[in-house]
Order: structure tokens, then C-alpha cells, then sequence
């Protein structure tokens, strides 16, 4: 009797920190049950050996930076029968878009002493910019709990159950007091994708928009609030500009007489 | 990895990273003082601590703070579960397999299930103290200048106890097992470069000091370091001004401040034969097994002295001024400076991670090994030569499995 083969998992890396990748390493408990039930068949993180494609599930980490890359994600594509982008930087290009609003040549100029050696693109670019992608996992870095749901989802021919919505929901159902309201800490919850559990308030600290934008996010009146806890617009703009500055500049709507 | 070789000779190494640039000195420029240890620690997932707490250290140095007692025993307990962490995977996940033969710890675990297993539970234990001081094992949130945003309840610690006891015997066991492995028989006499600190093995901070009698502040690095840019590689390469290349990571650490272990861990030490002037990297791993015991035994002592603190964090003023910090990192010092202005933001950055420093090592370390096997067939050389980069752990884009080796033999 033939034994059906397991599905093949490719894990990639452009430009990124790995954290994403190593959140899959971070399954402790999970790791070994997962390498029996499907076939680890490209992962250079954490094994040598590669497996040819086609592959059945590619998780790709990481932002388009070099002429290259844009090249080898177009193979990644061709190889995968469901692709998947995981983290800030393969969602919405990560910190280093943060170049999309600078010269580059600037920057090169700045950490390298002979930036001619060095080629870069003049842009950080998320995934789905260059190829479709079947879907998006969130986070800088992503949540494991949220990474497994994603495997076993595509592994079985369903959507992942990945809500949508901000991370106030996720403090409402913790029951943590309202930074926000109560110690009147600026938070970025309300327009933050859920994800991470609402971390940082636990922690007693405002979100910090790691998630990115939820849907239809309310940035105005969130900014509006900002303002009023005695933040200014260089602050504002700080805060909105880090892991995912390309995604929240897309959402964030031009303030009324600003 | 590019190897030329005349008349039997090696004549030529060079490995290139094609890493592509992120760019984080540059955007750093025109942030707020308070931004470096989240968007530093984006750097690495693999050690983001390291990120964050030389870059308080630095920010902490030019508003005139000083952060101690409770507060600073849990960075230092937040760096212990790093170091576990990081050490562990690096161990049993990238190394291991290359000296029994195996291509991936999920192949070893096939006729070594119980080793590997173990060393999971070992990894999550690191975590898990990173989850409960930090919020999270991959960039944690709670770090911040002046402290913490929430310094944790002394209950919150007494659950991890149990547990690091475990990691302590887990990581005794590493020890022996690490220690057994064939080794290479190469040696080279480095230049060995660390952080020392009175009556502490170094981790969060300290003195530059190597075995060569360099003994500096860290505000001295840049008059005694240089970083240069190679046309082969987007990998900065550092020196000793005058000196040239030198070593930095376990194998440092352990012979520069060999008294300061534990006594559990110096014992460990002992037991295996492993002394100071160990100069083999390849057994990097032993040693790097021999940390995690101290790293465990060292949060436990943390733990057990642990006093809640008062307040989460200490108030920090911006003012102008240039700051160092300098850290030990899973893989070795880790130095940052930082100059602000008045209202504190940020007017320049300078970040030089150990793979940095290391990469000249790295490279005189592949031609020595190349030259003593070059009667080896190329596809077994190219392991070596794999093998050979991963005893300086260095930051997984270059650890991981990626070396397509070219020899050139005229």
C-alpha cells in the first residue's frame, strides 16, 4: 500500500532579523510532532539539507530590498502552491522601509565607508508587492500560537482562524485596565491588528503597533487623542514610523486642517 | 566562500555575505533617545537583549543615569534566559548535527530522540525566563530606559526556579555530552577579547580587556578598534588598531574570566578537561555549553536575591552628549555609541555587532583549516569550512546552512 507523502513546508529569508523564522524553532513542544507529520524540506535556518520543489506551504520572512531578491521571490512563487508571508518585513517591509522616506544614498553613505561596493534598492517592499500571496501573518515578530494556526490551516485546505480585529479586544478579554484611560499612557491598541495578546499593556505599557494597522483603522481620532496625552507631531509621526511604517503611512489619513 | 590556492598553498579566503543592508545607523539618526532598544533589537531576533541593553547602557551613560540594584539584576536575569536560549539553539540546532553527521537537529533527532528532546526543553526554559521578565522570548517589550515599564512580583520569578534548576542539570549534561565529540585538532593563538567585571562573570556589562593586556572603558573602543568595509562582502570586518584581528564570544569570555564562574560551572569545567587556555574553537560548543550552566546557576542566584523594586524605572532626563555601552552577546561584546542632542534625539549611531568583529578571525580560521585538509574531496571540505564558521555562532544569516564553496587551485 503506497503511504500518501507528507506535505513539503519551505521556509524563506530576505531581508529581515530571523526572529520570525526562529518563532518556528520556538515551538519547543510542537517542533517534533510537526517534523513527523509534515516534510521540513527547506528551512536553511535550521537544517543543510534541501528538498527540490514543489513545495506545498512556503512561509516567507522578510522585505524586497536588492535587485535580487526581487529574482528569487519570483521562483519562490513559482515553486509553492500556497504562500505565506510572516512578520513586518515581509507584510509591510519592515523598519527598513523607513528608507522609503529617505535617500538612500544618504544611508549608504552613512554606514558605509565605500557605498558603491553595496547594492540596494532604493525601496523596502513587502512580499505582495512582487508575487500573490495566499495570506498574511502579522506581528513584529509574529506570534507562534498564531504560526502553528497558520500551518495546520493550510496543511488541511481551511483558513486560518485569525481575527482581525485591534488590540483592545485583546485587553478587554485579558481584563487590563485601559493605559490609556487610567494612566493616561499613549497606546496604539485601537488601530493595532490583534495578535500578540495585548503585551505591552499588560506590561503597563502602550501598544507600540508592532501588528501593524487593523482593518480600517481610526487613525485620525487615535491621533487626535495622542495629542491631547501631550504628544506633538514629530512624536506622532515617531510612533506611527517604525515596524511597519509603510502600512501605517498608507492608512493614515491626511488630519482636518493639518 | 572564495578560496585560492597556488602550488598547494592557500593564498586567498574570502567569504562574502550578501546580507542585504538594512540600514539602522543611518535611520536611527532623528529618533527620539527612548527608541533604540525597541528598534535596535530588530537587528537580531536571535539576541535581541544584546541589542537592548547595550543600547540603554549608552542612552543611560549621557542622561547620567545610573541603573542598579533590582533593576539592573533583572536585565542581567533577562540576559541569563538569552543566553540559554540563544546558546542552546545554537548548540544542539546548528552545530551538533555538523560533528555527528547529520544535516538538521530534526535528522538527529531520528536516532538521538531523547538528546534532542531534552535540549527543546533546555531552549524553552530560556524563553520562558525571557517571557516572564521581558513579555515576549523574540523582542521583548519591557525593556526601557531607566528600567522596566513593569518590573516583575517575586512570585512571578519563584515558578522559573524549578525550572532553571532543571535547565542547570540539562545543561551539566550538555557539558559532557559536547565534551565527548571529535574535534578537529586545530589551535590558534587569538587575541581573545571580552568585558571583565569585578567579581562577576561578564554579561551586561564591564571593562574591555583581552589577553594581551588591552584593558579600556568602553568609551575608549573607538580609539583602539577600527571597522573597515571590504569590497567582497556587505559585512563589516573590525581590528585592533595596530594588532589586527582578535576574538570575541564564549571561548573569550571563558579564558578571561575563568575565576569568575560559578563554582558549579567551574567544576563542570574541570570535570571535562576544559581549561583557560583552551584555544580550540571547535570546542567553542563545550564552552558554550559550560555557559548555560552558569547562565541557569546565575538566575537562579538572581532570583533568590531578587528584592522588588520601588519603582519599575529610574526618571531619565535627555541632554546632550555621546554615550557607550557595550554588552556580551551570545556570540561576544556587542558595542553601541550614541551622541543626542538636548531634547534627545538622536544625532548619530554606531552599532558594531560580534559578527563584525569576528569576521577577520573567521576567515584566517578557514584558511588555516582549509590548509591542513586540502587533500579532502571539495564537498567535504565545504562542510568543514561550515562547520569551522559555526564555532563563532555568528548571526544566522551567515551560521545557517548557505556556503557554496569555490576553490580555485592554479
Amino acid at each position: 500500500m503506497a503511504t500518501t507523502p507528507k506535505p513539503k513546508l519551505a521556509v524563506w529569508k530576505f531581508a529581515s532579523c530571523d526572529g520570525c523564522q526562529l518563532s518556528l524553532l520556538d515551538c519547543e513542544d510542537e517542533l517534533l510532532a510537526l517534523a513527523g507529520e509534515i516534510e521540513i524540506a527547506y528551512f536553511l535556518e535550521a537544517s543543510s539539507a534541501t528538498v527540490a520543489g514543489p513545495y506545498d506551504l512556503s512561509l516567507v520572512e522578510g522585505s524586497i530590498t536588492t535587485a535580487e531578491d526581487a529574482e528569487r521571490i519570483r521562483d519562490v512563487r513559482r515553486l509553492s502552491r500556497r504562500l505565506v508571508t510572516i512578520g513586518a518585513c515581509a507584510t509591510a517591509g519592515g523598519v527598513q522601509a523607513l528608507r522609503n522616506f529617505a535617500d538612500v544614498g544618504d544611508f549608504l553613505s552613512i554606514v558605509y565607508a565605500s557605498p558603491e561596493y553595496v547594492s540596494t534598492l532604493e525601496t523596502s517592499t513587502p512580499i505582495s508587492a512582487h508575487v500573490p500571496v495566499d495570506f498574511e501573518l502579522h506581528g513584529c515578530p509574529i506570534d507562534k500560537r498564531q504560526l502553528l494556526e497558520v500551518i495546520t490551516a493550510f496543511l488541511h485546505g481551511r483558513r486560518p482562524a485569525i481575527a482581525s480585529t485591534s488590540v483592545c479586544t485583546e485587553c478587554k478579554r485579558r481584563g487590563n485596565v485601559c493605559v490609556m484611560v487610567a494612566h493616561g499612557t499613549p497606546c496604539l491598541g485601537p488601530v493595532t491588528h490583534a495578535g500578540c495578546g495585548a503585551l505591552c499593556p499588560s506590561f503597563d505599557r502602550g501598544c507600540y503597533g508592532c501588528f501593524g494597522p487593523m482593518e480600517t483603522p481610526n487613525t485620525v481620532s487615535l491621533t487626535r487623542q495622542l495629542r491631547v496625552l501631550g504628544m506633538d507631531n514629530r512624536d506622532v509621526d515617531r510612533v506611527f514610523r517604525t515596524f511597519n511604517v509603510d502600512a501605517f503611512e498608507a492608512v493614515r489619513a491626511p488630519e482636518p486642517g493639518a | 566562500m572564495h578560496v585560492t590556492v597556488e602550488d598547494g598553498r592557500v593564498t586567498d579566503v574570502k567569504l562574502r555575505i550578501f546580507e542585504p543592508p538594512r540600514f539602522f545607523e543611518a535611520f536611527l539618526r532623528g529618533r527620539a533617545y527612548t527608541e533604540p532598544p525597541d528598534i535596535t533589537a530588530r537587528i537580531c531576533g536571535i539576541c535581541p537583549v544584546a541589542y537592548q541593553m547595550s543600547s540603554v547602557q549608552a542612552i543611560e551613560q549621557i542622561c547620567g543615569v545610573d541603573v542598579d540594584g533590582p533593576l539592573r539584576s533583572l536585565r542581567r536575569l533577562l540576559y541569563c534566559g538569552e543566553w540559554i536560549e540563544s546558546h542552546t539553539l545554537h548548540v544542539f540546532m546548528l552545530h551538533l548535527p555538523d560533528f555527528l553527521g547529520y544535516d538538521s537537529a530534526v535528522e538527529l533527532a531520528r536516532d538521538h530522540h531523547d538528546t534532542v528532546a531534552k535540549a527543546l526543553e533546555l531552549k524553552k526554559i530560556g524563553n520562558e525566563v525571557m517571557r516572564v521578565v521581558g513579555g515576549r522570548e523574540v523582542h521583548p517589550i519591557n525593556v526601557r530606559v531607566g528600567g522596566w515599564y513593569r518590573a516583575p512580583r517575586k512570585r512571578e520569578l519563584a515558578p522559573l526556579v524549578p525550572k532553571l534548576e532543571r535547565a542547570r542539570e540539562l545543561a551539566l549534561e550538555t557539558v559532557s555530552i559536547t565534551a565527548g565529540l571529535p574535534f578537529p585538532d586545530y589551535a590558534q593563538d587569538y587575541e581573545l577579547v571580552a568585558l571583565s567585571s569585578p567579581g562577576e562573570y561578564p554579561i551586561d556589562r564591564g571593562r574591555i580587556v583581552s589577553n594581551r593586556g588591552l584593558d579600556i572603558s568602553v568609551a575608549e573602543y573607538d580609539d583602539h578598534f577600527v571597522e573597515e568595509q571590504v569590497a567582497w562582502s556587505n559585512a563589516l570586518h573590525s581590528s585592533l588598531r595596530e594588532r589586527g584581528s582578535y576574538l570575541c564570544g564564549p571561548l573569550a569570555r571563558f579564558a578571561l574570566s575563568y575565576e569568575r564562574l560559578s563554582p558549579i560551572a567551574r567544576e563542570a569545567a574541570e570535570s571535562v578537561g576544559l581549561a583557560p587556555a583552551e584555544r580550540n574553537p571547535f570546542r567553542s560548543i563545550v564552552v558554550r555549553a559550560l555557559e548555560v550552566v552558569y547562565a541557569a546557576d546565575e538566575a537562579l542566584r538572581l532570583i533568590a536575591d531578587y528584592e522588588e523594586p520601588d519603582s519599575p524605572a529610574v526618571e531619565v532626563e535627555p541632554r546632550a552628549g555621546v554615550g557607550y555601552g557595550c554588552s556580551e552577546a551570545p556570540r561576544g561584546i556587542l558595542y553601541h555609541r550614541y551622541r543626542l542632542d538636548d531634547d534627545g534625539t538622536v544625532l548619530d549611531a554606531k552599532i558594531v555587532p560580534p559578527t563584525s568583529q569576528n569576521q577577520r578571525t573567521i576567515e584566517e580560521d578557514l584558511r588555516g583549516v582549509v590548509e591542513r585538509s586540502l587533500d579532502v574531496p571539495d564537498d567535504e571540505l565545504s562542510r568543514l569550512c561550515e562547520q569551522t564558521i559555526r564555532n563563532y555562532d555568528p548571526c544566522i544569516s551567515c551560521a545557517t546552512h548557505f556556503l557554496r564553496l569555490e576553490i580555485e587551485r592554479r
